[in-house]
């Protein structure tokens, strides 16, 4: 590159600015591929496993179950009669029909992966799936008994898409980037500090997303659960690190080790949350009746500019912490060179205990503001780590900043994506960039060249 | 069920082919993690190699030994293309990029457009009857063990004795391996890489073949998944399958000839006497909550094992990986 000899960070950002730039340019050149989904109506079309169970006149059972639904004039319609068949390995389960309420419960002989085929022929007269391809839904997974299915109904949007339905999926993607950097900037702090890949991050965005949920459902406002959420989330890392993390580091364990250790913390604790919570993916009473507004470029609901808001907020407010207080600055003289900063007064494990507690308090944010502008889900915190671990790398292994900006331009990505590509592939972008990155600039776009070997 | 029961079904699985199966792929991780000190948190990945050859095989009809031909070249593909650029970095990028290569590519098996080659969501099914995989059984037809609960039938045994056989040869090929020169070499560079490469050692190069080697390894192990199942899909391959052979390696000992086939064993017992004696005390427990418990106890097992015996059950502490650095 010819601006080889501009001083050292201009040169970063001008890089990292042109990589945008040539991003943000791709994606308006792919034609669109695949349907956006009208969340306003899914909206519209929530069913729950307590109308299931009542449309069934009892318990469900062992069964995959659901509700067909089509806006249609502004109110929910239900197709009747329509034909639902479960396979399993190319081999026929079962099958259903709708009943005048569009719902059908296939009875399953028990957990396990199946495929779920809708018939598109005995569909009625006026509705229709929103993507064909979607007719018959892969992998449905059944771990505890029964499983909710959706088929999305309504009108093909494929092919006819403005300026404004482009900016608008890149203001999702930035909406996701900015959770991705608030429940990210946790990850690269820890491993700042103590060298630590820590995958039980993971863990904690669901747990922040979970106890906010359990207030939320025993009747607390939405919006007052978020700081006792965090508050949760703060004590859950300051916990982790004070009962596991520091005793481990006092035994001088392998780095290595302790992150198998985390692995096991990992896999332990969300199955725990799948046994508690259950698996089927839940709605904060704040995501309902979520209506997009025309803003001229974009429509966004009130919902995303809240998110989007108290992101920028939260993440000015831990950049000038790191950048102007002597907190922040004691953090960074830890992460750069731990031995050094103890033999110049500072406490390192307290410094230590302290990075944990905002870990776990901003996970939790993460965890809660993906919660509300998607799902909560007891893998929703897994879901998300490979992107957070691809925008960790992307920044810069350790590197806070880096993990700010690798996480929007990895969100805008991600989202952008199925504009040109198979939805399917959504994440499959993320996690090639990663590896592309590592192949170019194994820094990180913002890291410093500090590798060896 | 009587415990006896409990104790005998058990003991069923820790003898038989989920075990063997664990073994294989767990001999291959040992070499990387356990002998190289490479984090290759994408073991996964090799496995669907080896399964998924061997299920394009059958589906197109080309035969059960170019299928294992296919599944070692794609593992031999995959673990250069992972090892050349990773392996010269430091060791938590092989990590970050082993666990998203393989699901990256478990997701590009499973999406749509793939559907001509691998089946996409549906997967491959037919392949022994395709592949022939059960013509040379010579065990004759009936059931063998003892009571109802630790019986095999011929086809099973048949998947257990190809299976512990080619665990056998792998296990005595990487315990020549580990004894001669290359083998110190690989041991060095675990214990301090630096010290490895003042010798005069080409650190990337030794890291690499035993990347390879592991992967390889590790295709026979998803190739052998791939036969006795008779059908392969994208939903079996997720990284917790990774993490449970390294509860496998960990378990029998990382870095010891015979840990991994110690581990797989007492991995299977102990997982399946606690579902039993689960659904013994508590009765509902394995409609609802038995894959979920399953994987809790999983995690826990790794965590306790990782902090209070790293060495495991054949290990060494004082050349155990996981020692004080």
């Amino acid at each position: 590159m010819s601006l080889d000899r501009s001083p050292r960070t201009p040169h970063r950002f001008t890089l990292a600015a042109l990589l945008a730039l040539v991003l943000t340019g791709t994606f308006f050149w792919g034609s669109p591929a695949s349907a956006q989904s009208d969340e306003a109506d899914a909206a519209r079309c929530a069913f729950t496993k307590a109308e299931a169970v009542e449309a069934n006149g009892g318990p469900l059972g062992q069964s995959i179950w659901g509700r067909l639904c089509q806006v249609r004039d502004g109110k929910p319609a239900f197709p009747e009669g329509v034909e639902i068949t479960v396979t399993q390995d190319g081999k026929e389960v079962a099958s259903a029909t709708t009943d005048d309420a569009g719902v059908f419960v296939v009875e399953i002989p028990g957990n396990g992966t199946y495929q779920v085929a809708l018939d598109t022929k005995t569909l009625p007269k006026g509705f229709a799936l929103t993507d064909a391809d979607l007719a018959t839904l892969g992998a449905v997974k059944v771990n505890l008994g029964d499983q909710q299915v959706t088929f999305r109904l309504g009108e093909d949007t494929r092919g006819s898409r403005d300026l404004q339905d482009y900016l608008t999926t890149a203001a999702k993607g930035l909406r996701l980037g900015l959770i991705l950097a608030v429940a990210a900037v946790g990850l690269s702090l820890v491993y700042g500090v103590t060298g630590l890949i820590n995958f039980a991050h993971a863990e904690l965005v669901t747990f922040g997303a979970i106890v906010a949920f359990v207030l939320n459902d025993a009747g607390m406002p939405f919006w007052l659960c978020i700081p006792f959420a965090i508050a949760a989330g703060c004590l859950a890392g300051y916990t982790s690190d004070r009962l596991l993390w520091r005793p481990l580091r006092k035994r001088n364990m392998a780095l290595v080790s302790q992150m198998v250790v985390s692995i096991g913390l990992s896999i332990a604790v969300r199955n725990i949350f799948l046994i508690v919570f259950g698996p089927n993916s839940r709605r904060y009473t704040a995501a309902s009746g979520q209506r997009e507004k025309d803003f001229g470029l974009v429509r966004l609901t009130p919902n995303d500019l809240i998110i989007m808001g108290i992101c920028v907020v939260v993440l000015i407010g831990i950049t000038y912490m790191l950048r102007k207080t002597r907190l922040g600055t004691a953090i960074r003289a830890t992460a750069d060179n731990p031995d050094l900063a103890a033999s110049s007064g500072i406490g390192v494990n307290k410094i230590i205990a302290i990075v944990w507690i905002i870990c776990g308090g901003m996970a939790a944010l993460g965890g809660i503001l993906y919660g509300l502008s998607v799902t909560v889900t007891s893998d929703m915190g897994f879901i998300l780590l490979l992107s957070m671990f691809a925008a960790v790398v992307l920044g810069g292994l350790g590197n806070a900043y880096g993990a700010l900006f690798g996480a929007i331009i990895l969100g805008v990505m991600q989202e952008t994506s199925g504009l040109f590509v198979d939805t399917a592939y959504k994440f499959v972008v993320a996690l090639a960039v990663l590896i592309v990155v590592l192949l170019v600039r194994p820094q990180g776009l913002l890291g410093t060249k500090e590798r060896f070997g | 069920m009587s415990w006896l029961g409990v104790f005998l079904l058990a003991l069923q699985t820790a003898l038989g082919f989920p075990a063997a199966s664990y073994a294989l792929a767990a001999t291959g991780l040992n070499l990387q993690f356990g002998y190289t000190g490479l984090s290759n948190f994408g073991m996964v990945a090799f496995l669907m190699m080896g399964a998924y050859g061997m299920a394009i095989s059958a589906d197109r009809g080309w035969g059960i030994w170019v299928g294992f031909a296919l599944g070692i070249t794609a593992a031999v593909v995959l673990a250069l293309l992972l090892g050349i650029p990773t392996l010269r970095l430091r060791a938590d990028y092989l990590s970050v990029v082993t666990i998203a290569t393989a699901e990256i590519l478990r997701l590009v098996i499973a999406a749509r457009p793939s559907a001509d080659l691998t089946g996409a969501a549906r997967g491959i099914g037919g392949l022994s009857s395709n592949l022939g995989f059960f013509k040379p059984n010579f065990i004759p037809e009936g059931s063998y063990g003892i009571g109802d609960d630790f019986v095999f039938n011929s086809r099973q045994l048949w998947s257990m004795l190809v299976c512990w056989t080619l665990v056998l040869l792998a296990t005595l090929l990487i315990r020549a391996w580990v004894r001669s020169p290359w083998g110190r070499v690989l041991r060095a560079i675990r214990e301090d890489e630096d010290a490895a490469r003042a010798l005069g050692k080409n650190v990337v190069v030794y890291k690499l073949q035993s990347f390879v080697i592991g992967g390889v390894i590790g295709s026979l192990a998803g190739a052998m998944i791939a036969l006795d199942s008779g059908s392969v899909g994208p939903a079996r391959w997720i990284a917790p399958l990774t993490f449970a052979l390294y509860t496998v390696v960990i378990l029998g000992g990382a870095g010891t000839v015979w840990g991994p086939v110690v581990g797989a064993v007492v991995y299977w017992f102990v997982l399946d006497f606690a579902d039993g004696a689960l659904n013994n005390l508590w009765f509902d427990v394995s409609d609802t909550t038995s894959g979920a418990f399953r994987l809790t106890l999983m995690g826990i097992g790794l965590m306790l094992l990782m902090v209070f015996r790293p060495q495991g059950i054949l290990g060494n502490k004082k050349e155990a990986f996981a020692s004080a650095r």
